[in-house]
This record gives C-alpha cells, structure tokens and sequence, in this order.
C-alpha cells in the first residue's frame, strides 16, 4: 500500500494527515484518491510528485513501491 | 547509474573557453534587437498613464491616419479566452491573466500596461501615431502597497474574483488570490517550552532582475497562417505555446528561434511583445519589429515581489530549535501569481523544526505583473528566517555557523514541505563556510559580519539532444535551450567527456522549434542537469552506432567491439585489430552506412536539492550610514562542477544580484503608482567598482540523480544574500535592519534612533 502524505491544503480539504491505498503507478494512486476524497477531483494534475524522497515535476505513470510514501507538491518553478 | 564517486572525469570539471565567447566579445552575437528583414515595420506600443483605471473608449481614428501607419491593435483584437492553468515549461498560468498583462483589455492595472500597439515605417512614425490614439480611462484609486491591499476598504483590482487555497478564505471581494497555510505540531506549546525566542517583520522592496538586454521580437506572417518568431527568451518552446494560447492560433504555425539572450534571470520565461508583433504582422503584412526600452522594461516586465513576512523561532538553551511560525505576504502586480507558493516551501526548508506553522498570501497590487526571479520567492522567505535566526544567536550568544549546524538538515531528514531529503551537502557549506579564512579574518570597527544560507529545489522538466558525428570525426550536439548560463560549454563539455574526444572538436548549437526536439525553459537551473542527461544519452546511442561502424570495418560481431577513451577497441576475437579513432570511423561513415547522428530524450526527477552559505563583511560609514561590502564568500554545493569556471560566475553572479537587492534596489512609486525611477541611473544595481571580488567556494556533494553527480546551481546563490548582507548591516551598527533596502538614509536613521 502506498502512503499519501497530506500537509497544507491537502490536509485542509481532506481532513487527513495521511492514507494508505493501493496503487501500482501514481494514475492509479490519483484516481484512487479522487474516490475516496471527491473533494480533490481535479486538484492533483498539475502537482509534483514526492516518491520516497525524489521529486518529479510529472509522475503521472510513475511506479511505486508498495511501501512508496508519496506527497502531492504545488508545482516546482524556477527563474 | 554508476557511481560518480568513483568516475574519473577527462574533461568534466575543466575549464575551457566557451563556444560562444568570441562573438559575444566582439559584439557578432545575434540579440533580439539585431535581427533585420526586408520590408520590416517597427512596433511600438502606448502604455497606460494611470495604475488603476477604466478603459471607457479607445479611439484609433487620428493615430491609423497617420503618416507610415500600417496597423494597429488594442485588447479587441485578441480572442477572448477563459481562465484555466496551462503548463508553460516549468511554470502553471493563467492565460486569460497572461493575455490580458500582454495587452489590457477594459482595465488598466499598473502604469505603463499596454493599450494599444502601433506598427508604422519608422519607430518615430509609430511614436507619433502612439501619441495619437485618445483614450478615455476612467480613474482609479490605486493599491500601491500591501498594507492598502488588505485595508477594510481597499480598492478591489479584479472585483467578483474568489481567494483560492486553504481555508479560512475571505468572504466577498478581496485583493488576496491566494491563501496557503501548512503546520506541523503544536505551535504554541512548542514556544512556550523555548528558552529563547526571536522574531520580527522583514520587508523587502519589489526588485527587478535587470537583465542588460530588453525584451525584443521580430514577427513575420505568412498568407497561410504560418508565424516566424524571432526573440530573446528563456524558452523558444514556452513562447510557442504561450502564443498560441493567447492568440488561440494553431501552435504548428508558428515557429520560435532564440536569439542570443543578454540576461534574464527569469524574467524572460514569459511573453510580452510577440503575440502584439504577431497580431500587427498578420494586420500589415510585413514583418514587424519591436524591442522595449529600457523604461518600458522596468514599467511593464517583470519584477519580483515586494514583501512583508514575519518570523519567530524558539529555540533550547543550547541552540536546539523547537518551534517556527510565518505569516507571508508577497506582492504579485496587478494579476495573481506570486512566487509565495515556493517561498511557504522553502522558508523552514533548511532546518529541521519539530513544531511549525505558516501562512502565505498572494495579494495584487496596481504594480507590474511579476515574473520569475531566480529561485522565485526564495530569497524574501530567507531574509527573513535568516534574519531571524542571527538574532536568536546574539541572543544565545552562540556563533550562527554552530547555530545552524546544530538544525541542519541532512541526508534522511525530513523537508518541511514533506519528503525526507536524499543525498543533501548543507552541513558540509556551512562547514566550509566554518573553516573559510573570511570566517577567521578579523573585523575593524564600523564592521559588521554577517551569515547566512538558502536552499532552492532546482528541477528536472524535459530535455532532449541531438548528437551528429561531421566526417572529420568532429561532432555537434544541438538542443532546445538557450544559453544564457555558458550551457552550451556544458553540453559541449558533457558530450566531450562520453565520446573521448576534446571539448573543442564539439560544436555546441540551439535549435529553433521546428529542427531540435522539444525542451522545456532555461530556468529552474535545469539545464546541465537534464538537457546534459539527454546529451549523455545521445551520445550514448551516438558510441553504439561508431561500435557498429568499427565492426562492419573488422568484419567481426559489434559484441567484440568496445569504446574506450575515445576509441573503438577489438576485443573476443576481434582483438588483432588496431583501435580506430572517431575520426578513422567518421572517415567511413559512407562506405559502413551512411552518418552517424542519434538523439535522446529525459524527463528526470527534480535537479537535486541545493544549498548555499555566503558570509558578508560590511563597513558603515557612521556619518553617511553608506554600507561598503568589504568581503563577500559564497559556499555552494554543485553535486559535479561540470565547468568550474560558470559554476564560480553563477554563484558571483547571484551574490551580487543579492547584494544590490538588500542595499540598493526598489521600485519608487509616486502617490499616483508611477514609477519614479525607471532606468539605470535612478535604478540602483551594483556595478563592478561597488563590490569586492566575490570569493567562491565550490562544494562537490554529488547528486545521486545524475551519473556525474550534477546538481542545479544558478538559483541557490540569490537565496542567501538578503540576509546575510541584513545580517552584516545588523552587527556592524548594533540595530537589527527589518527592511530592504538598507539604503544609506535607512541606516542613517536606525543608527540614529539607537542613539536616541
């Protein structure tokens, strides 16, 4: 089972500190948390993704371990 | 990925001279401005008077019937489009905001927002005619700093317009955008079991990146749609699809090259000009020019944020700290968007709090739209937690180098944006910075000392490159990215380094958008991380097509074939046989099937967290409170210096970006919102003769993401400088400075209320 690590307004609109669901790749932990939280339907496209300590801009198809400890990040930038 | 502990680099880490150097020397690099067409009409574009306004009526009558007029555009010319994110490189937009910064559509928002744009024969025809357009404003009271924005009855930039974020959001119009809040543990116990507490409200002034060169574009059209774009920009990709969105045109139209860029620092990773150019190409039939002055670049492009940000810290006895609270508010123009979202996640970042708690604003303001500055946010979260931070030493009496190595975060520890930091080089600056001569050198009087560090992400985002093998056994690798950073040394460096062959036998070119794959913006200090991972990749793949030429010629299994040091080698078999140089295989290419090109893509995880240590000396004149920066040093972990001498420019460049950001610049507005100092003469930024050489100190901890070890580096070094230079100024007077910048009357006057 992965772990979804909420903070800032994630934990706001989830009432959550965190969840485990189970999820083979992050499309499949996304949808899996719009089922469970409809409240995030939509919010979580856009984020960068935290597995297990590495941050990626875009981990839609990304694979997790099934102890993987994931976090839903406001989109990285730079100048 | 192998080890980059254990590689043994030949040409990585050394220090050759760039590609680009001698046409940039002797002025034959090409910038936006240079670029002439037949035909060519000059655009010029009639910007607002007011900050806050109506636009009652626009009446272009007079101004189309004037002389050498052959087009003009306002706001009604371009589509109307909805709100909505759209990804553009690195950065999330809003293009309905974008469109309506490039071109105001009903309401002016800042002084010098575009109304109209007129494209004529001559730049002093469009000038003319530009004076010649009426229009009817009805004006407003402007929101000129963050105080009137959240006034009870402030007036309302975008009314109807709903805060977004975490809750509790205000009710009813409001200028705040934007509200995030994160925390972790109790807050308030936590302080109230610290021995020792610090805290206070840091300001600092909206500041411009002040790249030398304007913004500047050059626009054709064709009967068939099809737009040739030429400009300096960060990103010839992000300005595509920025065009297109704005202007709802089909992107495989339009074509986007990259110019030389002179400097941008961030600022140049969205669109101003092209879209206009476009619209009064497509309107005139003729090509169409228009480069900004400098006036129009501080009016109208963006700066970043002006802040206000209060912090607390509590802390043990022995330095330990236990608690951390912010409230930040951060300026973002006249639309939403401030960098405030990477300053919540970076302000607590280089520390471990057990307990914290903040709060971050976006709040638009009748300024300038503001735009990515290197590590946007950043360095204003630093200033203040830094700041603070160095007061909570004086009061501990502890030196603030222990201080923080006593909170530093490490490999294994938790960020306080969440995920646990991989491989990290924090303690092994602050060590250095420790154990630096300037740390030990001693200090006069009127000096003052000052330290201070900074963290920044650094991102991955997509690269790609292209490897091609000349038959003289030279090679040119093209990318997607311009160079504004010395990356073309990088990749030539990194493409050297796979192949075996010497840096100066690679030509390092930038593609425009229809003859190199797809790469995301040169920023986020990105570019020799991931566009260098596509070149290793590329050439790479480029090795195995010269392993397969080598055994066509041998006659043997391409299996039986290695390259080494530049060379193929016949081994299993194949082994009688005499190495055959690059060269020796390009001299083939045609007899063992034709040339030998291959390309690569990536999309790798983020560049690899980055921290920095700077220390400052300053000297304050008591009579004048005139600051002189006596010695400056910057510590940075680089992961894999891949050229030592740009990493060196890169962490100068950034200290001294900082330093004329907390001593000299800030936008001066009159009560009216009119920018009072729009060029460089009243626009203080630091020249050669006000700084000390910049002492550098280049800590390799490498990056376990990438197989030489790189990390990001180019927007780490303008965290720390704030602060520290805050810092220094601090001590040497005996007041703690609370705003930017600290310039001379500012010092004056809190030297001035010490004495009371």
């Amino acid at each position: 089972m992965a772990k979804v690590i909420f903070s800032g307004g994630l934990r706001a609109l989830t009432g959550a500190e965190s969840v485990e669901l189970e999820a083979a790749r992050v499309v499949d932990l996304v949808a899996a948390l719009y089922a469970r939280f409809p409240v995030l339907e939509g919010k979580l496209e856009q984020a960068s993704v935290a597995i297990d300590g590495t941050l990626y801009n875009d981990a839609r198809y990304q694979k997790l371990r099934p102890a993987s400890e994931v976090h839903f990040l406001a989109p990285l930038a730079g100048g | 990925m192998s080890n980059p502990n254990e590689r043994k680099f030949k040409v990585v880490g050394t220090r050759p001279i760039r590609h680009d150097g001698l046409d940039k020397v002797t002025g034959r690099a090409n910038y936006g401005a240079d670029l002439s067409l037949p035909g060519m009409l000059h655009g010029v574009i009639l910007r607002s008077p007011h900050a806050h306004a109506v636009i009652k009526k626009i009446d272009l009558s007079k101004a189309l019937a004037m002389p050498g007029v052959r087009a003009i555009v306002t706001g009604a010319d371009f589509p109307e489009i909805g709100s909505g994110g759209m990804a553009a490189g690195e950065s999330h937009i809003d293009p309905k905001d974008l469109q309506a910064n490039i071109m105001a559509r009903g309401k002016v928002l800042y002084h010098g927002h575009a109304i109209a744009a007129v494209a004529a024969s001559t730049i002093e025809q469009a000038r003319d005619a530009c004076n010649m357009i009426t229009v009817d404003y009805e004006v407003l009271k402007p929101v000129l700093s963050l105080a009137q924005a959240l006034a009870k009855d402030a007036p309302i930039l975008h009314p109807g317009r709903k805060t977004v974020g975490v809750p509790p959001l205000p009710e009813g119009d409001t200028n705040i955008m934007m509200r995030l809040a994160n925390a972790k543990g109790d807050v308030d116990a936590a302080f109230k079991s610290a021995d020792v507490v610090a805290e206070g409200w840091y300001e600092a002034s909206m500041a411009h990146q002040g790249y030398i060169e304007p913004h500047a574009t050059v626009v054709t059209t064709r009967e068939n749609g099809q737009a040739d774009v030429w400009c300096s920009t960060q990103g010839q990709f992000a300005v595509k699809s920025m065009i297109a969105v704005t202007l709802q045109i089909d992107p495989n139209l339009i074509r986007v090259t990259p110019s030389e860029i002179g400097g941008g620092f961030g600022g140049k990773t969205t669109i101003y000009l092209e879209p206009v150019a476009l619209l009064l190409s497509r309107k005139a039939r003729r090509p169409v020019k228009m480069v900004m002055s400098r006036e129009e670049v501080f009016r109208a492009t963006g700066p970043t944020s002006g802040t206000r940000i209060w912090a607390k810290i509590g802390a043990k006895k022995d330095g330990t700290f236990v608690a951390a609270d912010t409230r930040m508010e951060f300026e973002a123009g006249g639309f939403a968007g401030s960098p405030m979202g990477a300053a919540s996640m970076t302000v607590f970042a280089s520390y471990n709090f057990p307990s914290f708690r903040l709060e971050g604003l976006d709040i638009v303001v009748n300024k300038p739209k503001v735009a990515a500055y290197r590590a946007p946010g950043a360095p204003n979260a630093a200033y203040a937690i830094e700041s603070v931070i160095d007061e909570l030493a004086q009061k501990l009496a502890m030196d603030p180098i222990e201080l923080r190595l006593k909170n530093a975060v490490k490999e294994g520890d938790t960020a306080s944006y969440g995920p646990k930091f991989d491989r990290i080089g924090f303690v092994e600056c602050l060590n250095a910075a420790k154990n630096h001569p300037h740390y030990k050198a001693p200090l006069g009087k009127n000096q003052g000392r000052g330290v201070g560090a900074g963290f920044w992400f650094n991102v991955g985002l997509q690269s790609s490159a292209t490897v091609s093998i000349n038959d003289d056994g030279s090679a040119v690798v093209r990318t997607g990215n311009p160079d504004i950073g010395g990356s073309r040394a990088s990749m030539a460096i990194t493409a050297a380094e796979e192949l075996g062959i010497s840096v100066e036998r690679v030509r390092p070119l930038v593609g425009d958008t229809d003859s190199v794959g797809y790469c995301d913006l040169t920023g986020g200090s990105r570019v020799t991380y991931a566009t260098g991972m596509a070149v290793i990749e590329a050439s790479k793949n480029v090795i195995e097509h010269l392993r397969a030429r080598a055994a066509t010629i041998w006659g043997c299994e391409v299996d039986a074939v290695e390259w080494r040091d530049g060379q193929a080698v016949g081994t299993n078999g194949a082994s009688n046989n005499k190495p055959l140089s690059l060269a020796d295989i390009a001299k083939q290419m045609g007899h063992t099937g034709g040339p030998i090109i291959a390309s690569a893509s990536v999309n790798p995880p983020a560049a690899g967290p980055g921290f920095g240590v700077h220390l400052c000396d300053i000297e304050i004149d008591p009579e004048t409170g005139r600051s002189t920066v006596l010695r400056y040093t910057v510590v940075q972990d680089a992961g894999k210096a891949v050229h030592p001498s740009y990493v060196e420019g890169q962490l100068q460049g950034g200290a001294a970006q900082g330093i004329g950001w907390a001593l000299w610049e800030e936008y001066l507005f009159d009560k009216d919102g009119k920018m009072e100092n729009p060029g460089f003469l009243d626009y203080r930024m630091p020249v050669a003769s006000d700084l000390p050489m910049l002492d550098t100190v280049v800590v390799e901890v490498p990056n376990p993401l990438h197989p030489y070890g790189v990390r990001g580096v180019g927007e780490t070094p303008i965290v720390p400088p704030l602060a520290t230079v805050g810092n220094a100024v601090s001590r040497a007077i005996g007041v703690r400075m609370h705003q930017l910048p600290m310039t001379p009357p500012r010092v004056l006057d809190a030297i001035e209320t010490k004495k009371g």
